[in-house]
Protein backbone atom coordinates (compact mmCIF):
# COMPACT_ATOMS: atom_id res chain seq x y z
CA UNK A 1 0.00 0.00 0.00
CA UNK A 2 2.77 2.42 1.39
CA UNK A 3 4.82 3.48 -1.62
CA UNK A 4 7.19 6.09 -3.02
CA UNK A 5 5.23 5.53 -5.99
CA UNK A 6 1.69 6.49 -4.99
CA UNK A 7 -1.02 6.43 -7.28
CA UNK A 8 -2.48 8.58 -9.05
CA UNK A 9 -3.18 12.22 -7.12
CA UNK A 10 -6.56 12.94 -6.09
CA UNK A 11 -8.35 15.68 -8.02
CA UNK A 12 -8.32 19.45 -7.09
CA UNK A 13 -5.55 22.35 -8.02
CA UNK A 14 -1.95 21.85 -7.38
CA UNK A 15 1.37 23.54 -8.15
CA UNK A 16 3.90 21.70 -7.39
CA UNK A 17 7.22 23.34 -5.29
CA UNK A 18 9.11 20.65 -7.20
CA UNK A 19 10.02 19.47 -10.69
CA UNK A 20 11.81 16.46 -10.06
CA UNK A 21 12.51 13.18 -12.52
CA UNK A 22 12.53 9.62 -10.42
CA UNK A 23 15.84 8.72 -10.92
CA UNK A 24 16.62 4.98 -9.56
CA UNK A 25 20.31 5.03 -8.51
CA UNK A 26 19.98 5.23 -4.80
CA UNK A 27 22.37 8.35 -4.51
CA UNK A 28 20.76 10.49 -6.86
CA UNK A 29 16.92 9.93 -5.40
CA UNK A 30 18.48 10.16 -2.11
CA UNK A 31 20.05 13.62 -3.04
CA UNK A 32 17.00 14.91 -5.21
CA UNK A 33 14.73 14.98 -1.89
CA UNK A 34 14.94 18.32 -0.07
CA UNK A 35 15.81 16.23 3.29
CA UNK A 36 18.36 14.67 1.64
CA UNK A 37 20.00 17.91 0.51
CA UNK A 38 19.61 19.21 3.93
CA UNK A 39 21.75 16.39 5.20
CA UNK A 40 24.00 16.68 2.71
CA UNK A 41 24.39 20.58 3.83
CA UNK A 42 24.60 19.51 7.40
CA UNK A 43 27.67 17.07 6.94
CA UNK A 44 29.52 19.44 4.80
CA UNK A 45 28.72 22.14 7.04
CA UNK A 46 29.99 20.10 9.79
CA UNK A 47 33.32 19.43 7.50
CA UNK A 48 33.60 22.93 6.93
CA UNK A 49 33.11 24.01 10.46
CA UNK A 50 35.82 21.16 11.60
CA UNK A 51 37.92 22.51 8.71
CA UNK A 52 37.48 26.58 10.08
CA UNK A 53 38.04 25.15 13.76
CA UNK A 54 41.57 23.62 12.83
CA UNK A 55 42.48 26.38 10.44
CA UNK A 56 42.06 28.97 13.38
CA UNK A 57 43.87 26.98 15.78
CA UNK A 58 47.05 26.78 13.72
CA UNK A 59 47.08 30.21 13.24
CA UNK A 60 47.37 30.91 16.71
CA UNK A 61 50.77 30.21 16.45
CA UNK A 62 51.28 33.42 15.00
CA UNK A 63 51.05 34.72 18.42
CA UNK A 64 54.70 32.67 19.28
CA UNK A 65 55.70 36.29 17.65
CA UNK A 66 58.90 34.54 15.85
CA UNK A 67 58.03 33.69 11.87
CA UNK A 68 59.74 30.10 12.41
CA UNK A 69 56.65 29.05 14.42
CA UNK A 70 53.75 29.36 12.18
CA UNK A 71 56.26 29.11 9.08
CA UNK A 72 57.47 25.57 9.96
CA UNK A 73 53.68 24.52 10.53
CA UNK A 74 53.21 26.08 7.38
CA UNK A 75 55.55 23.44 5.99
CA UNK A 76 55.13 20.98 7.99
CA UNK A 77 51.48 20.70 6.57
CA UNK A 78 52.96 19.44 3.52
CA UNK A 79 55.05 16.74 4.72
CA UNK A 80 52.61 14.54 6.55
CA UNK A 81 52.14 11.65 4.80
CA UNK A 82 55.07 11.14 3.50
CA UNK A 83 57.19 9.13 2.11
CA UNK A 84 54.10 6.81 1.60
CA UNK A 85 52.56 9.98 -0.08
CA UNK A 86 54.15 12.74 -2.14
CA UNK A 87 55.09 15.92 -0.69
CA UNK A 88 52.03 18.13 -0.79
CA UNK A 89 49.81 15.00 -1.12
CA UNK A 90 47.89 14.97 2.08
CA UNK A 91 47.00 18.96 2.01
CA UNK A 92 46.06 18.22 -1.56
CA UNK A 93 43.62 15.32 -0.49
CA UNK A 94 42.17 17.78 2.21
CA UNK A 95 41.79 20.45 -0.50
CA UNK A 96 39.76 17.81 -2.95
CA UNK A 97 37.65 17.77 0.30
CA UNK A 98 36.51 20.85 1.23
CA UNK A 99 36.63 21.66 -2.78
CA UNK A 100 33.99 19.05 -2.86
CA UNK A 101 32.67 20.01 0.38
CA UNK A 102 32.04 23.65 -0.99
CA UNK A 103 30.52 22.71 -4.25
CA UNK A 104 27.92 20.52 -2.66
CA UNK A 105 26.88 22.62 0.16
CA UNK A 106 26.39 25.61 -2.36
CA UNK A 107 24.54 23.18 -4.93
CA UNK A 108 22.14 22.64 -2.05
CA UNK A 109 21.70 25.63 -0.69
CA UNK A 110 20.96 27.12 -4.28
CA UNK A 111 19.20 24.55 -4.79
CA UNK A 112 16.57 24.48 -1.69
CA UNK A 113 16.50 28.48 -2.19
CA UNK A 114 15.10 28.35 -5.66
CA UNK A 115 12.45 25.19 -4.47
CA UNK A 116 11.42 27.36 -1.84
CA UNK A 117 11.01 30.32 -3.81
CA UNK A 118 8.20 28.39 -5.93
CA UNK A 119 6.88 27.12 -3.14
CA UNK A 120 5.87 31.25 -1.97
CA UNK A 121 5.15 32.98 -5.16
CA UNK A 122 3.16 35.60 -3.96
CA UNK A 123 4.44 37.02 -0.28
CA UNK A 124 2.40 38.32 2.29
CA UNK A 125 1.09 41.85 0.41
CA UNK A 126 0.28 43.59 4.06
CA UNK A 127 3.53 42.56 5.61
CA UNK A 128 4.61 39.71 8.16
CA UNK A 129 6.06 39.86 11.42
CA UNK A 130 8.92 36.79 12.89
CA UNK A 131 8.11 35.23 16.56
CA UNK A 132 10.78 32.54 16.22
CA UNK A 133 13.15 33.14 13.48
CA UNK A 134 16.37 35.35 14.08
CA UNK A 135 18.65 37.48 12.10
CA UNK A 136 21.28 34.89 11.48
CA UNK A 137 18.72 31.87 10.52
CA UNK A 138 17.19 34.83 8.05
CA UNK A 139 20.24 35.84 6.12
CA UNK A 140 22.03 32.38 5.42
CA UNK A 141 22.20 33.05 2.43
CA UNK A 142 23.51 36.82 2.28
CA UNK A 143 26.26 35.22 5.04
CA UNK A 144 26.93 32.12 3.29
CA UNK A 145 27.74 33.88 -0.46
CA UNK A 146 29.60 37.04 1.17
CA UNK A 147 31.92 34.24 3.20
CA UNK A 148 31.88 32.36 -0.27
CA UNK A 149 33.50 35.88 -1.70
CA UNK A 150 35.58 36.31 1.43
CA UNK A 151 37.31 33.13 0.70
CA UNK A 152 38.34 33.76 -2.41
CA UNK A 153 39.66 36.93 -1.88
CA UNK A 154 41.10 35.28 1.62
CA UNK A 155 42.79 32.47 -1.16
CA UNK A 156 44.52 35.16 -3.53
CA UNK A 157 45.63 36.96 -0.53
CA UNK A 158 47.07 34.55 1.28
CA UNK A 159 48.09 31.14 -0.97
CA UNK A 160 48.42 32.57 -4.30
CA UNK A 161 49.91 35.51 -2.86
CA UNK A 162 47.75 37.48 -6.20
CA UNK A 163 46.22 40.54 -3.93
CA UNK A 164 49.14 41.00 -1.56
CA UNK A 165 51.87 42.50 -3.52
CA UNK A 166 54.40 42.04 -0.92
CA UNK A 167 53.51 38.06 -0.91
CA UNK A 168 56.73 35.59 -0.79
CA UNK A 169 55.95 32.04 -1.01
CA UNK A 170 56.37 29.72 2.27
CA UNK A 171 56.57 32.57 4.24
CA UNK A 172 53.06 32.87 5.77
CA UNK A 173 53.82 34.72 8.86
CA UNK A 174 55.18 37.49 6.63
CA UNK A 175 52.51 37.44 4.63
CA UNK A 176 50.19 38.07 7.32
CA UNK A 177 52.05 40.65 8.86
CA UNK A 178 52.04 42.57 5.35
CA UNK A 179 48.44 41.60 5.04
CA UNK A 180 46.88 42.88 7.76
CA UNK A 181 48.89 46.07 7.71
CA UNK A 182 46.35 47.52 5.15
CA UNK A 183 43.52 48.71 6.98
CA UNK A 184 41.40 48.29 4.26
CA UNK A 185 42.63 44.59 4.06
CA UNK A 186 42.13 44.14 7.55
CA UNK A 187 38.67 45.34 7.83
CA UNK A 188 37.52 43.07 5.03
CA UNK A 189 38.70 39.85 7.69
CA UNK A 190 37.04 41.29 10.59
CA UNK A 191 33.91 41.95 8.95
CA UNK A 192 33.90 38.68 6.97
CA UNK A 193 34.35 36.77 9.98
CA UNK A 194 31.27 38.32 11.92
CA UNK A 195 29.63 36.75 9.06
CA UNK A 196 31.00 33.65 9.36
CA UNK A 197 30.19 33.87 12.97
CA UNK A 198 26.11 34.57 11.82
CA UNK A 199 26.23 32.03 9.87
CA UNK A 200 27.62 29.36 11.83
CA UNK A 201 25.29 30.65 15.00
CA UNK A 202 23.00 29.25 12.81
CA UNK A 203 24.28 26.52 10.94
CA UNK A 204 25.79 24.55 13.92
CA UNK A 205 22.29 24.50 15.42
CA UNK A 206 20.39 24.01 11.78
CA UNK A 207 22.26 20.45 11.38
CA UNK A 208 21.76 18.82 14.51
CA UNK A 209 17.39 18.93 13.31
CA UNK A 210 18.75 17.93 10.02
CA UNK A 211 20.50 15.05 10.81
CA UNK A 212 17.71 14.15 13.41
CA UNK A 213 19.86 15.05 16.36
CA UNK A 214 17.27 15.75 18.51
CA UNK A 215 16.97 14.42 21.97
CA UNK A 216 14.92 16.31 25.39
CA UNK A 217 17.77 15.26 27.30
CA UNK A 218 20.67 16.85 25.14
CA UNK A 219 18.56 19.65 22.72
CA UNK A 220 19.54 22.81 25.31
CA UNK A 221 22.88 22.31 24.45
CA UNK A 222 22.87 22.11 20.56
CA UNK A 223 22.37 25.92 20.98
CA UNK A 224 25.00 26.39 23.56
CA UNK A 225 27.52 24.10 21.28
CA UNK A 226 26.48 27.00 18.16
CA UNK A 227 27.28 30.11 20.14
CA UNK A 228 30.09 28.86 21.91
CA UNK A 229 31.60 27.51 18.38
CA UNK A 230 31.03 30.65 16.72
CA UNK A 231 32.29 32.76 19.32
CA UNK A 232 35.46 30.68 19.52
CA UNK A 233 36.00 30.79 15.53
CA UNK A 234 34.91 35.01 15.85
CA UNK A 235 36.97 35.68 18.45
CA UNK A 236 40.37 33.69 17.03
CA UNK A 237 39.91 35.13 13.73
CA UNK A 238 39.07 38.53 14.43
CA UNK A 239 42.49 38.82 16.67
CA UNK A 240 44.95 38.10 13.59
CA UNK A 241 44.14 41.17 11.90
CA UNK A 242 43.75 43.26 15.35
CA UNK A 243 46.92 41.98 16.16
CA UNK A 244 48.60 43.07 13.42
CA UNK A 245 46.97 46.23 13.03
CA UNK A 246 47.37 47.76 16.38
CA UNK A 247 51.26 46.37 16.70
CA UNK A 248 50.55 43.27 19.27
CA UNK A 249 52.37 41.05 16.82
CA UNK A 250 54.68 42.60 13.92
CA UNK B 1 -16.40 48.22 26.41
CA UNK B 2 -16.64 49.16 23.21
CA UNK B 3 -14.29 49.81 20.64
CA UNK B 4 -14.22 51.08 16.94
CA UNK B 5 -11.43 49.34 14.62
CA UNK B 6 -10.45 49.65 11.62
CA UNK B 7 -10.20 46.36 9.25
CA UNK B 8 -7.73 45.84 5.85
CA UNK B 9 -8.52 42.42 4.49
CA UNK B 10 -7.76 40.94 1.59
CA UNK B 11 -11.09 40.25 -0.63
CA UNK B 12 -10.37 38.22 -3.87
CA UNK B 13 -13.59 37.25 -6.18
CA UNK B 14 -11.80 33.80 -7.22
CA UNK B 15 -9.02 31.69 -7.76
CA UNK B 16 -7.61 33.70 -10.69
CA UNK B 17 -9.26 36.81 -9.98
CA UNK B 18 -6.46 39.03 -8.71
CA UNK B 19 -7.07 40.33 -5.18
CA UNK B 20 -6.37 43.47 -3.24
CA UNK B 21 -7.00 44.80 0.65
CA UNK B 22 -10.50 46.32 1.52
CA UNK B 23 -10.42 48.41 3.67
CA UNK B 24 -13.76 49.06 6.61
CA UNK B 25 -14.70 50.58 9.57
CA UNK B 26 -16.08 48.55 12.32
CA UNK B 27 -17.71 50.55 14.52
CA UNK B 28 -18.73 48.84 18.38
CA UNK B 29 -16.73 45.82 18.52
CA UNK B 30 -17.73 44.10 21.43
CA UNK B 31 -14.40 43.27 23.34
CA UNK B 32 -16.00 39.31 24.34
CA UNK B 33 -16.56 38.83 20.72
CA UNK B 34 -13.99 36.36 18.98
CA UNK B 35 -12.49 36.94 16.03
CA UNK B 36 -14.64 35.34 13.65
CA UNK B 37 -17.74 36.80 15.44
CA UNK B 38 -16.09 39.79 14.63
CA UNK B 39 -16.57 39.07 11.02
CA UNK B 40 -19.75 37.96 11.66
CA UNK B 41 -20.60 40.88 12.02
CA UNK B 42 -18.69 42.77 9.59
CA UNK B 43 -20.49 40.14 7.13
CA UNK B 44 -24.00 41.20 8.35
CA UNK B 45 -23.29 44.86 7.62
CA UNK B 46 -21.95 44.18 4.13
CA UNK B 47 -25.44 42.12 3.29
CA UNK B 48 -27.75 44.43 4.52
CA UNK B 49 -25.33 47.05 2.35
CA UNK B 50 -26.05 44.46 -0.51
CA UNK B 51 -22.40 43.72 -0.84
CA UNK B 52 -20.71 40.68 -1.05
CA UNK B 53 -19.69 38.99 2.67
CA UNK B 54 -16.54 38.02 3.62
CA UNK B 55 -15.49 34.27 2.82
CA UNK B 56 -13.33 32.90 5.72
CA UNK B 57 -13.24 29.36 6.88
CA UNK B 58 -15.07 28.07 10.38
CA UNK B 59 -16.44 25.01 11.69
CA UNK B 60 -15.70 23.79 15.50
CA UNK B 61 -15.14 27.60 16.48
CA UNK B 62 -13.65 26.30 19.55
CA UNK B 63 -9.70 25.48 18.53
CA UNK B 64 -10.06 21.67 17.92
CA UNK B 65 -10.93 21.06 14.45
CA UNK B 66 -8.54 23.37 12.47
CA UNK B 67 -10.78 24.82 9.57
CA UNK B 68 -10.18 28.60 10.59
CA UNK B 69 -6.52 30.11 10.24
CA UNK B 70 -6.07 33.67 8.85
CA UNK B 71 -2.55 35.78 9.11
CA UNK B 72 -3.55 38.78 11.25
CA UNK B 73 -1.32 41.60 11.24
CA UNK B 74 1.94 39.27 10.08
CA UNK B 75 1.07 36.52 11.88
CA UNK B 76 -0.88 33.58 11.68
CA UNK B 77 -3.94 33.45 14.13
CA UNK B 78 -2.90 36.63 15.52
CA UNK B 79 -0.70 37.87 18.40
CA UNK B 80 -1.29 34.87 21.06
CA UNK B 81 0.61 31.76 21.36
CA UNK B 82 -1.45 28.39 21.01
CA UNK B 83 -4.75 30.35 20.04
CA UNK B 84 -6.43 29.64 16.60
CA UNK B 85 -8.16 31.94 15.37
CA UNK B 86 -11.35 31.14 16.41
CA UNK B 87 -10.66 31.45 20.02
CA UNK B 88 -8.45 34.77 19.69
CA UNK B 89 -11.06 37.16 22.07
CA UNK B 90 -11.42 40.74 20.33
CA UNK B 91 -10.19 41.90 24.21
CA UNK B 92 -6.85 41.56 22.71
CA UNK B 93 -7.13 44.33 20.80
CA UNK B 94 -7.63 48.73 21.58
CA UNK B 95 -10.01 50.87 20.29
CA UNK B 96 -8.93 52.93 17.19
CA UNK B 97 -6.37 49.84 16.32
CA UNK B 98 -5.81 48.49 12.26
CA UNK B 99 -5.83 45.29 11.66
CA UNK B 100 -5.21 43.46 8.55
CA UNK B 101 -6.04 40.25 7.73
CA UNK B 102 -4.71 37.97 4.90
CA UNK B 103 -5.13 34.24 3.73
CA UNK B 104 -2.50 31.48 4.57
CA UNK B 105 0.16 32.41 1.26
CA UNK B 106 1.73 29.33 -0.02
CA UNK B 107 1.75 27.72 -3.99
CA UNK B 108 0.10 24.74 -2.39
CA UNK B 109 -2.59 26.33 -0.80
CA UNK B 110 -4.32 28.53 -3.61
CA UNK B 111 -6.86 30.76 -2.27
CA UNK B 112 -10.10 29.71 -3.43
CA UNK B 113 -12.10 33.31 -2.37
CA UNK B 114 -10.73 36.01 -0.03
CA UNK B 115 -9.26 34.29 3.08
CA UNK B 116 -10.18 30.78 2.01
CA UNK B 117 -7.52 28.59 0.41
CA UNK B 118 -7.63 25.03 -0.72
CA UNK B 119 -5.62 22.40 1.65
CA UNK B 120 -6.25 19.45 -0.14
CA UNK B 121 -2.71 19.31 -0.32
CA UNK B 122 -2.50 17.88 3.28
CA UNK B 123 -5.34 15.59 2.28
CA UNK B 124 -2.48 14.28 -0.16
CA UNK B 125 0.21 14.16 2.32
CA UNK B 126 -2.25 12.04 4.78
CA UNK B 127 -3.22 10.23 1.69
CA UNK B 128 0.40 8.90 0.95
CA UNK B 129 0.89 7.26 4.18
CA UNK B 130 -0.89 8.82 7.74
CA UNK B 131 -2.39 5.70 8.48
CA UNK B 132 -2.14 2.05 8.97
CA UNK B 133 -3.04 -0.36 6.78
CA UNK B 134 -4.33 -3.42 9.35
CA UNK B 135 -8.18 -4.00 9.61
CA UNK B 136 -8.28 -2.95 13.25
CA UNK B 137 -11.78 -4.47 13.67
CA UNK B 138 -13.32 -4.00 17.05
CA UNK B 139 -12.39 -2.15 20.05
CA UNK B 140 -9.73 -4.08 21.72
CA UNK B 141 -8.77 -4.31 25.17
CA UNK B 142 -7.33 -1.48 26.60
CA UNK B 143 -3.54 -2.64 27.61
CA UNK B 144 -3.23 -5.08 25.11
CA UNK B 145 -0.38 -3.58 23.41
CA UNK B 146 1.59 -2.07 26.49
CA UNK B 147 2.95 1.63 25.33
CA UNK B 148 5.14 3.57 27.77
CA UNK B 149 4.00 6.67 29.04
CA UNK B 150 6.67 8.30 27.56
CA UNK B 151 6.23 7.24 24.20
CA UNK B 152 2.71 8.06 24.32
CA UNK B 153 2.85 11.24 25.48
CA UNK B 154 5.16 11.52 22.60
CA UNK B 155 2.44 10.21 20.28
CA UNK B 156 -0.23 12.32 21.44
CA UNK B 157 1.66 15.29 21.73
CA UNK B 158 2.11 14.82 17.94
CA UNK B 159 -1.43 13.83 17.35
CA UNK B 160 -2.71 16.85 18.60
CA UNK B 161 -1.95 18.63 14.93
CA UNK B 162 -5.04 20.08 13.81
CA UNK B 163 -3.88 20.52 10.62
CA UNK B 164 -4.66 24.13 10.45
CA UNK B 165 -1.39 25.27 8.12
CA UNK B 166 -0.26 28.13 10.08
CA UNK B 167 2.81 26.07 10.29
CA UNK B 168 2.86 26.65 6.10
CA UNK B 169 1.43 30.12 6.84
CA UNK B 170 4.23 31.32 8.61
CA UNK B 171 7.23 29.24 7.23
CA UNK B 172 8.98 31.86 4.57
CA UNK B 173 9.98 28.90 2.39
CA UNK B 174 6.05 27.53 2.97
CA UNK B 175 7.35 24.46 4.27
CA UNK B 176 4.79 21.63 5.90
CA UNK B 177 7.62 20.09 7.48
CA UNK B 178 5.74 20.52 11.11
CA UNK B 179 2.70 19.22 9.70
CA UNK B 180 4.42 15.84 8.04
CA UNK B 181 6.71 15.24 11.43
CA UNK B 182 3.46 15.81 13.40
CA UNK B 183 1.57 13.38 11.34
CA UNK B 184 4.53 10.92 10.77
CA UNK B 185 5.66 11.11 14.72
CA UNK B 186 2.07 10.07 15.69
CA UNK B 187 2.44 6.64 13.94
CA UNK B 188 5.69 5.92 13.56
CA UNK B 189 6.64 5.86 17.12
CA UNK B 190 4.11 3.29 18.59
CA UNK B 191 4.09 -0.06 17.68
CA UNK B 192 0.80 -0.40 15.77
CA UNK B 193 3.09 1.64 12.91
CA UNK B 194 6.00 -0.11 13.10
CA UNK B 195 5.36 -2.47 9.71
CA UNK B 196 4.92 0.15 7.54
CA UNK B 197 7.31 2.97 9.28
CA UNK B 198 10.08 3.25 6.43
CA UNK B 199 7.68 3.00 3.79
CA UNK B 200 5.28 5.46 5.72
CA UNK B 201 8.33 8.39 5.82
CA UNK B 202 9.20 7.95 2.24
CA UNK B 203 6.08 7.97 1.00
CA UNK B 204 4.91 11.24 2.85
CA UNK B 205 7.82 12.79 3.01
CA UNK B 206 8.08 12.76 -1.50
CA UNK B 207 4.45 13.97 -1.65
CA UNK B 208 4.92 17.00 1.55
CA UNK B 209 8.24 18.25 -1.13
CA UNK B 210 6.37 17.69 -4.18
CA UNK B 211 3.72 20.46 -3.25
CA UNK B 212 5.84 22.91 -0.12
CA UNK B 213 9.08 23.82 0.00
CA UNK B 214 11.82 22.73 2.29
CA UNK B 215 13.14 23.32 5.33
CA UNK B 216 15.28 26.01 6.81
CA UNK B 217 14.96 25.60 10.89
CA UNK B 218 13.86 29.00 11.35
CA UNK B 219 11.29 27.27 13.81
CA UNK B 220 8.85 30.28 12.93
CA UNK B 221 6.15 27.02 12.52
CA UNK B 222 6.54 25.90 16.36
CA UNK B 223 6.41 29.38 17.01
CA UNK B 224 2.26 29.94 15.43
CA UNK B 225 1.03 26.52 15.90
CA UNK B 226 -2.23 26.75 18.20
CA UNK B 227 -1.94 22.89 19.11
CA UNK B 228 2.29 23.33 20.51
CA UNK B 229 3.62 21.13 18.21
CA UNK B 230 7.38 21.24 18.59
CA UNK B 231 10.14 20.94 15.85
CA UNK B 232 11.45 17.66 17.74
CA UNK B 233 8.89 16.00 14.76
CA UNK B 234 10.68 17.32 12.14
CA UNK B 235 14.07 16.31 13.49
CA UNK B 236 12.21 13.10 14.33
CA UNK B 237 10.59 12.80 10.59
CA UNK B 238 14.56 13.83 9.14
CA UNK B 239 15.79 10.87 11.29
CA UNK B 240 13.65 8.13 10.10
CA UNK B 241 13.77 9.47 6.37
CA UNK B 242 17.50 9.10 6.43
CA UNK B 243 17.38 5.71 7.60
CA UNK B 244 14.72 5.19 5.33
CA UNK B 245 17.33 5.74 2.52
CA UNK B 246 19.71 3.95 3.85
CA UNK B 247 19.60 1.19 6.47
CA UNK B 248 16.02 -0.11 5.40
CA UNK B 249 16.47 0.20 1.66
CA UNK B 250 16.81 -3.57 1.17
CA UNK B 251 13.47 -3.96 2.63
CA UNK B 252 11.74 -0.78 1.43
CA UNK B 253 12.09 -1.66 -2.30
CA UNK B 254 10.86 -5.92 -1.69
CA UNK B 255 7.86 -4.07 0.66
CA UNK B 256 7.23 -1.14 -2.46
CA UNK B 257 7.46 -4.21 -5.30
CA UNK B 258 5.01 -6.66 -3.23
CA UNK B 259 2.59 -3.90 -2.65
CA UNK B 260 2.95 -2.95 -6.59
CA UNK B 261 2.28 -6.28 -7.65
CA UNK B 262 -0.63 -6.64 -5.21
C1 LIG C 1 33.47 27.91 5.95
C2 LIG C 1 32.35 28.24 5.50
C3 LIG C 1 31.00 27.66 5.87
C4 LIG C 1 30.59 26.96 6.98
C5 LIG C 1 31.43 26.55 8.19
C6 LIG C 1 29.18 26.66 6.81
C7 LIG C 1 28.41 25.94 7.70
C8 LIG C 1 27.06 25.71 7.56
C9 LIG C 1 26.28 24.85 8.39
C10 LIG C 1 26.81 24.02 9.55
C11 LIG C 1 24.99 24.92 7.94
C12 LIG C 1 23.79 24.19 8.54
C13 LIG C 1 23.32 23.08 7.65
C14 LIG C 1 21.98 22.55 8.12
O1 LIG C 1 21.09 23.29 8.48
O2 LIG C 1 21.82 21.34 8.12
C15 LIG C 1 24.94 25.83 6.86
C16 LIG C 1 23.79 26.21 6.17
C17 LIG C 1 23.78 27.04 5.08
N1 LIG C 1 24.89 27.47 4.38
FE1 LIG C 1 26.80 27.34 4.99
N2 LIG C 1 28.74 27.17 5.62
C18 LIG C 1 29.82 27.80 5.02
C19 LIG C 1 29.83 28.43 3.79
C20 LIG C 1 28.73 28.68 3.02
C21 LIG C 1 28.77 29.29 1.73
C22 LIG C 1 30.02 29.72 0.98
C23 LIG C 1 27.48 29.40 1.31
C24 LIG C 1 27.17 30.03 -0.02
C25 LIG C 1 26.14 30.04 -0.68
C26 LIG C 1 26.62 28.86 2.35
C27 LIG C 1 25.23 28.82 2.36
C28 LIG C 1 24.45 28.23 3.32
C29 LIG C 1 22.99 28.30 3.36
C30 LIG C 1 22.11 29.05 2.38
C31 LIG C 1 22.59 27.55 4.47
C32 LIG C 1 21.16 27.34 4.95
C33 LIG C 1 20.54 26.22 4.18
C34 LIG C 1 19.16 25.87 4.66
O3 LIG C 1 18.92 25.87 5.85
O4 LIG C 1 18.34 25.54 3.81
N3 LIG C 1 27.41 28.41 3.37
N4 LIG C 1 26.23 26.30 6.62
S1 LIG D 1 -13.04 26.85 13.69
FE1 LIG D 1 -12.38 24.91 14.38
S2 LIG D 1 -10.39 25.42 15.05
FE2 LIG D 1 -11.15 27.39 14.63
Amino acid sequence: MLTGSSPARPGGPMTPARTRPRPHTWIIEFYSSAIGKKAVMAVTGLLLLGFVLVHMLGNLKLYYGEPEHLNEYGHYLRTIGEPILPHSGFLWIMRGGLILAFVLHIHAAVSLTMMNRRARPVGYKGGRTYSAANYAARTMRWSGIIVGLYLLFHLADLTWGTANPDFEHGEPYQNMIASFERVPVAIVYVVANLLLGIHIFHGAWSLFQSLGWSNPRFNVWRRYFAVAFAAVIVVGNVSFPLAVLFGVVD
Amino acid sequence: MSMNLTLKVWRQAGATAAGDFETYQVPGVNEDMSFLEMLDVVNEQLIGDGREPIAFDHDCREGICGSCGVVINGRPHGPLQGVTTCQLHMRNYRDGDTIVVEPWRAAAFPVIRDLVVDRSAFDRIIQAGGYITAPTGGARDANLTLIPKAVADVAMDAAACIGCGACVAACPNSAANLFTGAKITALNVLPQGQPERWARVAAMVDRMEDQFGSCTNYTECEAVCPAGISVNVIAKMNRDYLKSRFKDRRSLIRQADVADEA
